[in-house]
């Protein structure tokens, strides 16, 4: 059995599994990460089989968790800290921008810090306020942090292998809507570097490109777009820190088309520095200005109105249409 | 009117123990270690004199050797500022009894947590005092391997560091060793969150960590009451683990009651918090101007308490340092005045590529990207000689 269909949380749990198991340094930590297995239940099973002192529930205070971590990473462990939603962070916002991303440099290289933070981020559950946030580009804009997001089981597996292997802090966001879509897991296969991006639909007409959450949503609208004769390429993007920005490149340079696609509002967000990135390298390659579909500079709505404040099939297509008509 | 009495001076429901304290004079409140009175007389304590029992005359006059030296470095620090060669000094004056007596409770295999002040506490580990003057003149943000003498890079941001110190310490605990950590923070610092929740992490996983604060009355320019409305020692209670006051400018008291709260560290008995109670004789920092907001009355009166004068007293009434060996101290203590100087205004600005340096572990593209940009326009000035100047 070389590859198994799982959902994308149990292709996590199995990843941390296997780290606890290979690497007796590995620590689980977070809230409710012990007998309950996280609220997602991506913890599921941990604590029982490796037990209390490996898989920790830690008290309800999330500066305390990633500063423990953080001096536990000092101590040689390698800890994988769960935020429980994406909106619950930013009181260990301070911690991770001021302690952990900075302190191998001002080491002077001497200490590392190999901490991964567990974020299960997005909207698309109906949840309540404070649940469905994408924070990603705050902690990409931060030096000496790595910002990845998988989207599907196979990545989410491996992406976690390599995060804990990875000696840099890695804010690792879960797309939490996606947590139930499975997927295969091909657990001897070579997985491709951690900040590589994936072409995962070849395409002739336009790039579309998204990470977490919004691949899938990409793949349906390239399809839907196919019917209508065009052509797109869907590139996974994987990594927000570093961006492959070559894999950028050398797919716009083909299609001459580019749309970026987050839920993060698209204000100074990662589709912003794409936007601007692509066209210092690829001027003259461009048919059209780079175009983003993302959240708005609003607060993130109530669930009954998250339909309308999301990117979803239509509004990608409508981007399409747009960056075609140039 | 000294600080000490302004826990009297609070409304309080029940006044009854505050009455008591209020009545002794300062320096003798009953919830104060004291084994050196500020006119150097040894005063016996049944819960500490234990820890320096066997403590050797060759000691004593180490501990003061180490209280004079860390001045003397200090104050070197501070010209050296006044010069333009620090761009920032941050003063341990008045503070040296709390960071000798607490750092020489340290054993080697101890891990020290410091904020920007604890010169006195390098010292005590080794730390070459020229190294800790870089960030201050600006060629690097810390620039020691921690790991070299268990001593962390100092932390600017006030408190964070006591989070560090808790989660290594759960990692001693994890690995089964006798270590101990000890996390130094002040009194403004006692009003972070990070604090508070380095106190609950490390009580409810019973982590063998000291909290080592000094008191030392003013952050920046605000007194303690700005902080508390109780003294911070009783803080530890209800976090469910003890809490001492200690006479932080007392050096032999500071190093007792350390090494109490170090050995029941080892022991598996969880944290302390030990306040050492003392004062910031100079200014925040070099930046600072402590005359306006603070009475010269308030320095004066700590003036008495010194720390080295202390000890000095206790040292020649019992006969355990002859004049020479002070005479000998003055001579090394102005070579450490010489050599930093030295070192200081020997210190090359680093290479300009050391901005990219160590931004990560494993390498970043942008990074490189960047790096790569950066040297393209450095390169650009070639065929002016140097290269653009800063």
């Amino acid at each position: 059995m070389t590859a198994e269909k799982m959902a994308l949380a149990k292709a996590i749990n199995e990843s941390l599994r296997t780290a606890l198991d290979s690497d007796p340094k590995v620590l689980i930590m977070g809230e409710d990460v012990g007998k309950l297995g996280g609220v997602f239940r991506v913890t599921d099973g941990l604590q029982k089989d490796f037990g209390e002192d490996r898989v920790i529930d830690t008290p309800l205070a999330e500066s305390g968790i990633v500063g423990t971590a953080i001096g536990l990473a000092l101590r040689g462990y390698r800890p994988v800290v769960e935020i429980q939603f994406d909106g619950f962070v930013f009181p260990a916002y301070d911690q991770i921008v001021t302690q952990l991303a900075k302190m191998h440099a001002r080491a002077l290289g001497k200490i590392k810090l190999p901490v991964v933070i567990r974020i299960p981020y997005g909207g698309g559950i109906g949840a309540v306020e404070h649940h469905s946030e994408s924070p990603e580009a705050l902690f990409a804009h931060v030096a000496g942090l790595k910002v990845v997001s998988p989207s599907n089981a196979g990545d989410a597996y491996w992406m976690m292998q390599q995060a804990i292997h990875s000696d840099d802090p890695v804010i690792f966001f879960e797309p939490k809507r996606r947590y139930w879509d499975k997927s295969e897991v091909n657990r001897e296969a070579i997985p491709s570097p951690l900040h590589k991006a994936r072409v995962v639909r070849e395409g002739t007409d336009l790039t579309l490109a998204a990470y977490g959450p919004m691949v899938k949503v990409c793949q349906e609208a390239a399809a839907a777009a196919q019917e209508e004769g065009k052509s797109l390429e869907v590139l996974d993007l994987r990594s927000m820190s570093p961006i492959d920005f070559d894999a950028i490149q050398a797919s716009v340079e083909k299609t001459r088309r580019l749309v970026v696609v987050h839920e993060a509002p698209v204000f100074l967000g990662t589709g912003a520095e794409i936007a601007a990135r692509i066209t210092e390298r690829s001027f003259y390659h461009l048919e059209a200005p780079v175009l983003r579909v993302g959240g708005y500079h609003a607060p993130y709505p109530p669930a009954r109105l998250e339909d309308e404040y999301l990117p979803g099939l239509d509004r990608v297509l409508d981007a399409v249409d747009r960056s075609l008509a140039y | 009117m000294t600080v000490e009495s302004t826990a009297a001076r609070k409304p309080r429901r029940s006044a009854g123990t505050k009455r008591t304290a209020a009545k002794k004079p300062p320096g003798a409140q009953p919830d104060l270690v004291q084994l050196l009175t500020p006119e150097g007389k040894r005063v016996k304590n049944g819960e500490y004199d234990a820890y320096v029992a066997d403590i050797t005359p060759e000691e004593l006059r180490g501990l003061y050797r180490d209280m004079v030296l860390t001045r003397r470095f200090d104050a070197e620090a501070t010209s050296l500022q006044r010069q333009g060669e620090l761009g920032l000094w941050a003063s341990l004056l008045g503070q040296e009894a709390a960071q000798i007596g607490s750092g020489r409770a340290t054993r080697e295999d101890d891990y020290v947590f410091p904020t920007y002040r604890e010169h006195g506490v390098a010292w005590c580990r080794g730390v070459d005092p020229a190294n800790l003057l870089g960030m201050f003149r600006g060629v690097n943000n810390g620039g020691w391997d921690p790991n070299s003498n268990n001593f962390h890079l100092y932390t600017i941001v006030i408190g964070s560091q006591t989070l560090h110190a808790t989660g290594y310490a759960m990692g001693i605990a994890k690995d089964g060793a006798d270590s101990a950590v000890i996390a130094y923070f002040g009194d403004g610092a006692s009003s972070q969150g990070d604090v508070a929740e380095s106190f609950t992490f490390s009580a409810v996983y019973n982590a063998p960590v000291v909290f080592f604060c000094q008191n030392n009355q003013w952050a920046i320019s605000e007194p303690t009451e700005r902080q508390t409305r109780v003294p911070l020692y009783q803080r530890a209670q209800g976090y469910g683990f003890p809490g001492v006051r200690v006479d932080g400018n007392d050096v032999l008291a500071c190093l007792a009651v350390t090494k109490w709260a170090l050995e029941r560290a080892r022991r598996g008995e969880g944290p302390t918090l030990v306040e050492a109670y003392t004062y910031r004789m100079g200014a925040h920092t070099t930046s600072d101007d402590p005359t306006k907001y603070r009475a010269d009355e308030e320095r004066e009166a700590w003036e008495a308490k010194d720390p080295i004068l202390r000890l000095r007293t206790y040292l020649e009434a019992s006969n355990h340092a002859d004049e020479g060996f002070f005479a000998e101290l003055e001579a090394e203590s102005e070579a450490l005045g010489k050599r930093v100087r030295e070192v200081v205004r020997a210190m090359p600005d680093p290479d300009r590529f050391a901005i990219f340096e160590n931004a990560y572990a494993d390498g970043h593209a942008l990074v490189d990207e960047e790096r790569a940009q950066f040297a393209a326009y450095q390169a650009s000035f070639a065929d002016e000689g140097e290269g653009i100047q800063r």
